[in-house]
């Protein structure tokens, strides 16, 4: 029995029912990541010992019991390596878990795996990874889309059941969306960040990758909840995302946000979208147009905001506590310099320069000020959105899954890749990337569903529906 | 003021005047350690010492991942001290980050208040007592003046480091992270002993508030002094320099003596003053160049987008409003009224909350002996105490007892200078030194009358004496009787007992 | 906002703020490269902002951290990732004022 294409609800029916263990999960798994991750690359690191005992020692009654999930390399294990696929952090073991990683463990799972990225969670395509390139598992010569391509890949590659991904300006959805699962970004302060290595602290937000929608409404209800280690979380109580499932969309306006159809989309894509459009349309929801007008100016907004904030996150990787320290330093200046110019890749060195830039004197306000102005507007503009209907439809990205290498010279190029999901991010609202089909070379498609702050149960709900009544997601690629 | 109106300014300074006619622009900013059970931003403790970063977790340690989340008890003190110097407290305030690289700093940004500080205004009083005893009673002295505060924010504080022989240095990162008040003032002052004033009244204050004990010496109130000199009348200031490496209050005021001199001698000689930052050598009693005025820094505050803005009328305000301690001034007109003492006497007492504090215990079993008390702690211990004891040692019912010992009869008040010294040298109660040195005061009638018979028989030039009137004769036949005893008699009961024999 | 030629942004001078040492070739590309990224974000110059207020979330409410006591690691953890380190302390190159 290949146990790999199972979901997380179908293995736990046969943990339950005592047709399987714990321990051949994680075994199956292995055997998976053995047979095709020297294609995909999708893992960085696997402590196959770790995840064995751990799956012996499962409480298969709780709602995670047993099931191996994988985790993006940005994210705090105790005792485990979190390199951020950075040179700089060669060598640091986190002594500490992330809160996502203690509630995984209190509701059971069993940790496997730490998954590839871009550096530091920079980038749209984990080309910007210091130890290689993930591939895209429909076609090994594409991203997998980024940063969190690793965790993308190992799901819908069927080498993880479930994984932890994190999303900035879209780094769940977008490799969601390339390489055909489900992908979730929650809220902004729905999921606590302790623990999380921060790239842009006002965007950060850590999410899920699955195969399906009912097991992402599972994860989220996990790892979701106010934590008081996580000054941004918020006190909310935390919905049972499960039980919003199935209830179809009939009754539900759906937004479809016109300048989210733009030209220099492929038409590949916009026909995707507007079937599913079509498909909602059948099971009864009225779809109404939205215009969200600040839209063109989120890609500018994001890469001012996003550059500064980690401009000050990453000044701490500086060789004195913790991970790389230049050889034999002349003086501080000497190992500060070429510490972080040793450590870190090209992509995380222009953003650390260009949002130093942005907050110097005399910059400050045309650059980073501005930027947070115009961000409200973004904000605004979905909140009046939000007035007229309970969830807006949207592409994931503008085009299928790019050639490795395609657009690696021209950072511009590769920051428009994120032109659909950055807004969302900014606004701080919620979003899911889910299966819609595939391009006529087999690349995927996905569609994005937008909710408002606080929406994750119609967003799923709606995703759920296009799901439920889709073939797409049960597709498995040619490995 | 732009770079440019400076070097212009310096220019203009050519024509030197006499030295007396000019003056010294001082402004203080003042870093304080808060006395909290815990860091700023994490929930380490937060204690002096301690083995060397045994006090740190991922947080303070700016590990990868980590979030910080302020402490309440933090922010209800600095609103506490803003609302102790008549601040405005903000309603609502956040945190910024201050981007800087060094060692000592975790993730080289340092978490700090940049454009809305959690107190802005209010002002330090430099009232007579807090000056240098030896310019108290000077003319020049200003009494009562306020010096403006700028603003009062909160930070975290920095590692320690030592620095070693072989070209390295160690970081100790148990004070990373604790938290900090810093408080500016405008350039107020003019003379060192204004400094020293209002580094002494401002102590004074964290100390009253519990906000911290402000020992410089212990680096828990830490100072940079701005100071300039400029010609009297002018209104434009001088090029400043930024004094360092001030570990005492005293030091402060001999640093500034110092430096003004110096500047008036570059002035004077025909030169200029250079923007300088300049190190305090208190051995040597001079300053010396540190560095000139670098490359401007460029800080980068932004909001920590970690951190939500506070809002102090949620609560928080209303809390420290609730650990409001009773002020100096309040302090010594309640003693004056409560325990009779005079009001410098009070003024002295309430200068120093822990010694008040110590009065009213001492005074409070009797508080008419109130005034006795404060003799004793004021004139017999303060006045003669050497070194950095500002407390008796002893406890403070030994005071209480001693007062009521003298105050009743029962010693007279040469024994109880001699019980209270024994007290202070070996801490034992005063009951016990009278027992043990045998200085009860006879009050015996019977006993004393017999001295008194005594002096009358071997005197009779005085009897005669108040016989024929002079009241005074009695002065010399009760010397008499109080030599006869020992000095153990009481002196009241045998006045009365003479007159009455020598009225008989 | 400032011109839109692209060596509007000094790089070297930047990178030094930033700690980040380039090689020449690394700061003619950056210069280059980011000079398109600001040229692209000055779009947001046409943004009318005027009546945009950054003190925002009425709803704020105190989140702030009860001044309790826990436990902190232990040194030999605190340490365990130092590059370098003597007698409990992280050692760097000296540190001059
Ligand atoms: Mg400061
Ligand atoms: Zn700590």
């Amino acid at each position: 029995m290949d146990i790999t294409s199972l979901t997380i609800l179908e293995l736990r029916q046969k943990l339950a029912a005592g047709a399987l263990r714990p321990r051949e999960i994680v075994d199956q798994l292995a055997d998976r990541v053995t047979a095709v991750d020297s294609k995909l690359k999708a893992y960085l690191h696997l402590d196959l010992d770790k995840s064995r005992a751990e799956a012996d020692a499962a409480n298969i009654t709780l709602p995670l019991g047993g099931i191996p999930i994988a985790v993006k390399d940005v994210i705090n294990v105790k005792g485990a390596p979190c390199t951020c696929a950075s040179k700089i952090l060669q060598g640091y073991t986190a002594p500490y878990d992330a809160t996502v990683i203690r509630k995984l463990r209190e509701a059971g799972a069993v940790l496997f795996g730490r998954t590839n990225m871009d550096e530091f969670a920079m980038g749209s395509s984990t080309e910007n990874s210091s130890w290689g390139v993930t591939r895209n598992p429909w076609d090994l010569d594409r991203i997998p889309g980024g940063s969190s391509g690793g965790s993308a890949a190992a799901v819908a590659g069927h080498e993880a059941f479930a994984a932890l991904g994190t999303d900035t300006g879209g780094s769940i959805r977008q490799p969601a969306a390339l390489c055909s699962c489900v992908g979730l970004k929650p809220t902004y302060g729905r999921v606590s960040r302790y623990g999380l290595v921060a790239f842009a602290s006002s965007l950060d937000q850590i999410g899920v990758f699955t195969k399906t929608v009912e097991e992402a409404a599972l994860l989220l209800e996990i790892i979701a909840g106010y934590d008081p280690l996580d000054n941004t979380s918020i006190d909310r109580p935390v919905p049972k995302y499960t039980a919003a499932l199935g209830r179809g969309v009939r009754g539900l306006r759906l937004g479809v946000p016109k300048e989210y159809f733009v030209d220099g989309m492929d038409p590949e894509v916009e026909k995707a979208i507007r079937t599913a459009i079509d498909e909602y349309k059948k099971q009864g929801a009225e779809i109404v147009e939205i215009s969200l007008p600040h839209t063109q100016y989120a890609v500018a907004v994001y890469y001012i905001i996003a550059t500064a904030e980690c401009s000050a996150n990453l000044a701490r990787f500086d060789g004195v506590r913790y991970g790389k320290r230049a050889q034999n330093p002349k003086d501080i200046l000497d190992m500060y310099g070429r510490t972080r110019a040793e450590g870190f890749g090209a992509e995380v060195k222009r953003r650390i320069i260009l949002g130093t830039y942005v907050l110097s004197s005399g910059y400050y306000d045309a650059y980073y000020n501005r930027a947070q102005k115009v961000r409200q507007l973004i904000g605004e503009d979905f909140r009046l959105a939000f007035e007229k209907c309970d969830a807006l439809l949207t592409p994931t990205s503008p085009t299928p899954a790019f050639k490795i290498g395609e657009r690696t010279a021209d950072p511009l190029q590769m920051y428009l890749a994120d032109i659909f999901t950055i807004a969302v991010n900014l606004a701080g609202i919620c979003g899911v990337s889910i299966p819609c089909g595939f391009t006529s070379n087999k690349l995927p498609i996905g569609l994005q569903i937008i909710g408002p702050k606080w929406g994750e149960e119609t967003m799923l709900r709606v995703a759920h529906a296009f799901e439920q009544a889709t073939p797409w997601h049960k597709e498995k690629p040619p490995l | 003021m732009t770079d440019f109106f400076k070097n212009n300014l310096n220019m203009m300074a050519i024509a030197p005047l006499p030295a007396t006619d000019y003056e010294a622009v001082i402004g203080l900013e003042v870093h304080v350690q808060l006395k909290t059970n815990t860091k700023m931003f994490c929930s380490c403790l937060n204690e002096f010492g301690g083995a060397t970063n045994s006090h740190t977790c991922p947080v303070c340690l700016g590990l990868p991942g980590v979030l910080p989340v302020p402490n309440e008890e933090a922010i209800v003190k600095t609103v506490l001290t803003g609302e102790m110097l008549g601040c405005q407290i903000a309603t609502r305030c956040k945190f910024d980050r201050k981007n800087y690289f060094y060692p000592d700093m975790p993730k080289n940004y340092q978490i700090s208040q940049y454009d809305e500080p959690l107190c802005l205004g209010g002002a330090v009083t430099l009232d007579l007592l807090a000056y240098p005893k030896d310019v108290q009673k000077n003319e020049s002295t200003v009494i009562d003046k306020p010096v403006r505060l700028v603003r009062i924010h909160l930070e975290e504080d920095v590692a320690k480091s030592f620095h070693f022989d072989d070209g390295t240095s160690g970081i100790d990162f148990n004070r990373a992270g604790t938290p900090l008040m810093e408080i500016v003032s405008e350039a107020d002052m003019s003379t060192p002993e204004e400094a020293f004033a209002y580094l002494s009244a401002l102590k004074q204050i964290l100390i009253y508030g519990g906000v911290s004990d402000a020992d410089m010496e212990k680096g828990q109130m830490r100072c940079d002094v701005n100071v300039s000199i400029r010609p009297k009348g002018q209104k434009e200031f001088g090029t400043k320099c930024e004094l360092k490496n001030l570990n005492s209050i005293s030091g402060v005021r001999r640093a500034l003596k110092y430096e003004i001199a110096r500047q008036i001698d570059v002035i004077t000689s025909g030169g200029s003053i250079e923007q300088q930052t300049r190190r305090w050598d208190d051995d040597k009693g001079e300053t010396t160049l540190m560095r000139t005025k670098e490359k401007a820094h460029d800080y980068r505050y932004f909001p920590d987008p970690d951190i939500q803005p506070v809002r102090t009328d949620h609560g928080l305000y209303d809390q420290a409003i609730k650990e409001m301690p009773e002020l100096p001034k309040a302090k010594k007109a309640r003693l004056v009224q409560q325990f009779g003492v005079t009001t410098y006497q009070a003024g002295v007492l309430a200068s120093d909350a822990a010694l008040a504090d110590y009065f009213e215990k001492a005074a409070a079993p009797k508080p008419a002996n109130g005034s006795a008390v404060a003799n004793f702690l004021l004139n017999d211990f303060l006045a003669t105490t050497t070194g950095d004891e500002t407390l008796p040692k002893v406890a403070p019912e030994f005071f209480a007892e001693l007062a009521e010992l003298a105050g009743s009869g029962q010693i007279n008040s040469k024994q109880a200078k001699e019980v209270f010294a024994q007290m202070i040298a070996t801490g034992k109660s005063p009951a016990a030194l009278v027992k043990e040195l045998g200085l009860a005061q006879v009050s015996d009638v019977g006993a004393l009358e017999a001295f008194c018979d005594q002096a009358i028989a071997a005197n009779p030039k005085s009897v005669a004496d108040f016989k024929a009137g002079k009241q005074n004769a009695v002065n010399a036949l009760k010397g008499q009787v109080m030599k006869l005893s020992k000095g153990t008699a009481n002196p009241q009961l045998v006045g009365e007992i003479l007159i009455k024999k020598l009225s008989a | 906002m400032p011109d839109t030629s692209s060596d509007r942004i000094d790089v070297t001078y930047v990178a030094d703020l930033a700690r980040l040492r380039l090689s020449p070739e690394e700061t003619a590309v950056f210069q280059k490269q980011l000079g398109d990224v600001l040229g692209y974000v000055d779009q947001l110059a046409q943004v009318d902002v005027s009546h945009v207020s950054l003190l925002g979330d009425a709803d704020l409410k105190n989140r702030l951290r009860a001044d309790e006591v826990r436990p902190s690691l232990p040194v030999a953890e605190a340490l365990a990732n130092a590059p370098r380190q003597d007698n409990n302390l992280f050692v760097v190159p000296k540190i001059i004022d």
